[in-house]
């Protein structure tokens, strides 16, 4: 998935045998690992890693698969920017291929809060670092709700409203880029 | 209540209370103890202790001198840590920081960032050559749920008591001189309060969850707010999806806790000043 020119490679296995140690007793037991393009994975992939795991273990439906495990492994290619939404948005992906049952799609969107107060969707890293505040949103797309929020920097509440509203409003041209590549992959 | 807790529950909420007795947007008693007197860590430069109900975080800052790094000459580190060892809850086995404590690690750092609560660059004291790193380890001795919250509470007790030496660079030789008769307060320009909230079945939202509430809840959120109605950070880590009118109320709720929580460190830190 590459929006600009951040890449984000995510392979999805499961649900599959789980651990012993790991298993559930009633709904499938979600693994995310996100491997940064250098170094080793850090104190950040592992909060990235617990945010796109809720985010993930709330639209897949766990307790038709219990005792099994489902393991998501993403790996950066590059970063230009809007790294945590492209990881989101190529989760859901990854999950759609693999077929499992899903509550929701969800979407990543990034807005960035410029100094100005102009609000800009999909900020590139540069356009990032400027910024006041860079907020992200994981949309859900039954009822365009938020599922995940995390904001980098301060901002006032009615701009992140005014973000929210303009993430929702984002949201829907993703799910039909969603649509249009399932598509294309199934009409081969 | 052990066979079916979530049942247990719904019928509580069905009330609009809890079974502690509170009411859905009640805090837990909050206490705080600042300082060498009240506090057990006489070797760090700044302490505190927070108790959120039964959840108790204590936090210690050390500050030592390094070389700032090459690309920002002018500024210092503040290195957060969040620790949660197997003594505060059963589930926390000994070893490496697990996923939460590491998850929790990097919100503290995100919120020192996000509310610019000590701008780096006051922790400079030569350009290029000297500068303050703060060490705040923050470490849950009991944990009953709202570890955020109390830790952001006890990192902003803790840094508020720390008094930094008064540190010279001498000319000639080249040497820092630290003057520890000389002390002063650090400059906190933010006070940053965290509020959690815990939602139920998509739809009702608790204040202050306890252990048990978190385990049972469907989704948690997390708002940082500070002393001007901004928002240094919404923290929603996946969970039920909420609609933006609900997260507006987390965010009223979350600045009146705010004003909650000022007055309380201001009346801590009056009663301990020794003048």
């Amino acid at each position: 998935l590459c929006p600009g020119d951040t890449s984000v490679l995510a392979g999805l296995y499961g649900p599959a045998e789980a651990k012993v140690s790991k298993e559930l007793p009633d709904r499938a037991a979600l693994e995310v690992l996100l491997r940064p393009k250098v170094g080793l994975p850090g104190v950040l992939e592992r909060s990235r890693e617990q945010l796109l795991r809720q985010t993930c273990e709330a639209v897949v439906l766990g307790a038709l698969h219990p005792r099994t495990a489902i393991s998501l492994v993403l790996q950066v290619l590059s970063d230009a920017g809007s790294l945590l939404s492209c990881c989101l948005n190529a989760a859901c992906m990854a999950l759609l291929d693999a077929g499992l049952p899903l509550a929701a799609l969800f979407c990543g969107v990034t807005c960035a809060l410029q100094p100005d107060g102009t609000i800009l969707l999909d900020p590139t890293a540069r356009q990032e670092q400027e910024a006041r505040a860079i907020l992200t949103f994981a949309i859900s797309s039954s009822d365009r709700k938020v599922l995940t929020a995390t904001t980098k920097g301060s901002c006032s509440v009615e701009e992140m409203q005014q973000c929210l509203a303009a993430a929702q409003r984002a949201a829907s041209t993703i799910f039909q880029f969603y649509r249009d590549s399932v598509r294309r992959r199934y009409s081969k | 209540r052990t066979v079916e807790p979530l049942e247990y529950y719904r019928r509580f909420l069905k009330e609009n209370c809890r079974p502690d007795g509170r009411e859905l947007g009640e805090f837990r008693t909050t206490t705080v103890n600042i300082g060498k007197c009240l506090c057990s860590i006489t070797t760090a430069d700044g302490s505190a202790l927070v108790k959120l109900g039964n959840t108790t975080v204590i936090c210690g800052v050390k500050a030592e001198l390094a070389a700032p790094a090459v690309d920002s000459a002018n500024k210092g580190y503040i290195v957060p840590n969040v620790e949660l060892p197997s003594l505060c809850a059963e589930r926390f086995r000994s070893g490496p920081p697990g996923e939460e404590a590491q998850a929790a690690s990097q919100f503290i750092a995100d919120v020192i960032e996000n509310s610019q609560m000590i701008v780096k660059e006051d922790l400079c004291i030569a350009n290029g050559k000297l500068a303050w790193v703060l060490y705040c380890d923050i470490i849950c001795l009991d944990y009953d749920g709202n570890l955020l919250d109390a830790s952001v509470f006890a990192l902003l007790a803790a840094l508020k008591n720390v008094q930094l030496p008064l540190v010279t660079i001498n000319e000639e030789t080249g040497l820092s001189e630290v003057n520890l008769k000389q002390k002063n307060p650090l400059n906190i320009r933010k006070h940053p309060v965290a509020t959690s909230f815990a939602i139920f079945d998509d739809t009702l939202l608790i204040v202050d969850p306890t252990a048990e509430e978190e385990d049972l809840a469907t989704g948690t959120v997390t708002i940082v707010t500070d002393e001007e109605g901004r928002l240094c950070s919404v923290h929603k880590p996946g969970g039920s999806p909420l609609t933006g009118a609900k997260l507006q109320d987390c965010i009223t709720r979350a600045i009146t806790r705010h004003k909650e929580v000022k007055k309380l460190i201001d009346k801590v830190i009056k009663s301990i000043t020794p003048k």
